[in-house]
């Protein structure tokens, strides 16, 4: 279905009156960063989906992946395009909004109505820009504690996400053990390797190096890097694929068009795709957020606060665990997932692991792939019972 | 791992006599989840599993059951010591490549090591390999040699041996004949290693 562009919401707007829910915490409450500083005020931009019971005992939390953002099941206001996990979550979905309360924030650092470097910096009335503290993975978790605390919910009855929505999930499992009776990182890893942090790198120096950056100050001086993200965007896009997805899908088919124009035109398929992915996303996201956001992902490395030793981060943590990986995802491999399953199994943890068949690449998180949702809905059906919920 | 004969059933029903209620329970090699589901039903036990085919795992996940996608052969070392109360091996041992190992490594992980295996000394087999010159395909043991994902076939004798290599304490033994049923105590180990179909051996780190 089109979009409506006339109902749509810009995405500068969300920055600071986002269409969700909006927790405020004041001078009182400071979201205490592992950059040293402590946030406040803070907006958490959150959504939520089916009823809380009447123990608090039924959420489930959705984290979301480096470009995502609080609507999950629901038609995203920039876009206009339904939730980015539908296939997972709502009414006799596999995390059922009948049976389930289920919430998703944005995350510190996004720029859909949680603060981050587009919102409004009350000390200077303009946006934060680089003056935003480096926001960490362990940061965005506090932050949705903090959001539990509000409503009143002790103990998650899940936990759930994809890439660095899955990274959330482990961080929680270290941080907060005693508040999460499940979890489901999928396609993630507990420190992000070399390779991931030089694709980064990457991106941010296309993001940088685009003249309408101005050290950050875009919006202040009513411009944007347009191009700069969108190269970005485009680097990043093929990460998350796979060869023979690509081959798959584009070979070297030719766009509109019956032979080569020898020319820099986008001849091929793939170009034209890419151009394409790259454009739609500067819509939508926020240039200094997607900095703010691949940083945290860098930064992140889960053993390193316990000498080394990820069996130990989880110490803790007597969550029943489902950990999945797809075959053809390179970014997220397999291995990275099998590393935190021998540290959970170290501990004794209750901790299934599928690796599943697909050439979708890391993005099989995200689509409907079969066995992703069958394995969830065991796997979260398994945990009510054990939950003693309906 | 087997042909899934009727008798499968019975050796399962077996395995879970001897362990114990409420245990800490690892089944390595768990298929598609049966002997766990079984264990949970009738033993409440804390049931984990291992298992290497992707179908297997995914199966067993959609069932609500705690498995993780591995290999007997690599994955065991990954475990601490006396993490189970019982790991089970249910017609598994003859597919691994180091039997030895994998038994080894049972009796670190769990307090009880479970083993159940297909008998290669049962006398239908050495028919066919004495009279006929073949390599033995039974109902049991359904596979071709060439096709065959068992590479090291025991004998009751050979597996009591091996028990006794690696310093393990026998504490319960049943061998099933072609039916099912366990052969009775008092006959002697020869009897057991020509009429018994199937194994299933309880045993322990010796003290």
């Amino acid at each position: 279905m089109a979009p409506q562009v006339a109902t749509l919401a810009s995405s500068a707007s969300e920055a600071d009156a986002p269409h969700s829910l909006l927790l405020r915490l004041g001078a009182d409450r400071p979201l205490q960063m592992d950059a040293g500083a402590s946030l406040a005020p803070l907006s958490i931009a959150y959504q939520t989906y089916g009823a809380l019971n009447a123990a608090k005992s039924n959420a489930v939390l959705i984290c979301h992946a480096l470009t995502g953002d609080q609507h999950v099941a629901n038609r995203n206001p920039v876009t206009g395009r339904e939730g980015w996990w539908e296939t997972m979550v709502g009414p006799g979905k596999p995390i059922d909004t009948n049976r389930f309360f289920v919430i998703c924030s944005n995350v510190v650092g996004g720029c859909m109505g949680t603060t981050g470097p587009a919102s409004t910096n009350p000390a200077t009335g303009a946006a934060y820009g680089l003056d935003l503290p480096i926001v960490t993975i362990a940061d965005m978790v506090r932050a949705q504690a903090l959001l539990l605390d509000d409503l009143g919910i002790d103990q998650l009855f899940s936990i759930a996400g994809g890439s660095m929505g899955g990274m959330q999930v482990l961080q929680w499992a270290s941080l907060f053990p005693e508040r999460i009776f499940s979890a489901l990182p999928i396609a993630t890893s507990a420190k992000h390797s070399s390779q991931n942090i030089a694709f980064h790198e990457v991106g941010r120096q296309a993001i940088m190096a685009d003249p309408d950056w101005r050290g950050g100050r875009y919006l202040a001086e009513g411009v944007r890097p347009a191009k700069g993200l969108a190269v970005a965007r485009m680097a990043a896009h093929i990460t998350y694929l796979s060869d023979s997805a690509l081959q798959r899908k584009f070979g070297r088919n030719l766009q509109d068009r019956e032979r080569r124009t020898f020319s820099f035109d986008a001849d091929f398929q793939i170009e034209s795709y890419l151009r394409y992915q790259g454009a739609i996303f500067v819509e939508r996201f926020d240039p200094n957020s997607y900095l703010y956001m691949t940083r945290a992902m860098d930064y992140f490395d889960l053993s390193a606060d316990f000498g080394g030793s990820l069996a130990r981060a989880f110490k803790q943590c007597k969550a029943r665990f489902c950990v999945v990986s797809f075959t053809s995802d390179w970014l997220f491999p397999t291995s990275d997932s099998r590393a935190v399953v021998h540290a959970l199994n170290a501990n004794g943890a209750s901790v299934s692991f599928v690796e599943i068949e697909t050439d979708r690449g890391h993005d099989a998180f995200l689509l409907d792939v079969p066995d992703l949702i069958a394995t969830t809905r065991g796997f979260i059906d398994a945990a009510a019972r054990a939950r003693g919920l309906k | 791992m087997n042909g899934g004969a009727p008798s499968t059933r019975i050796d399962l029903v077996r395995v879970a006599d001897m362990v114990e209620r409420g245990a800490r329970v690892l089944d390595v090699g768990c298929g598609d989840g049966e002997l766990l589901r079984l264990l949970g039903e009738r033993r409440d036990v804390d049931g984990r599993g291992i298992e290497l085919s992707q179908r297997g795992v995914n199966d067993c996940v959609a069932k609500g059951l705690s498995v993780i996608q591995g290999d007997a052969d690599t994955d065991l070392a990954d475990y601490p010591d006396d993490a189970f109360d019982y790991v089970i091996l249910s017609q598994t041992l003859q597919a691994t490549r180091r039997p030895r190992v994998v038994l080894e490594h049972m009796l670190r992980i769990g307090k009880h090591a479970i083993v159940s295996f297909p008998n290669f000394g049962h006398w239908r087999i050495r028919a066919q390999v004495a009279l006929l010159g073949r390599m033995p395909v039974t109902d049991n043991l359904s596979f071709a040699w060439y096709e065959t994902p068992n590479i090291h076939f025991c004998t009751i004798r050979d597996f009591v041996a091996l028990t006794r290599e690696i310093g393990a304490t026998v504490e319960l033994s049943i061998a099933l004949n072609s039916r099912g049923d366990a052969l009775r105590f008092t006959m002697p180990w020869w009897a057991w290693n020509l009429f018994g179909e199937q194994a299933v051996f309880r045993l322990r780190r010796k003290r």
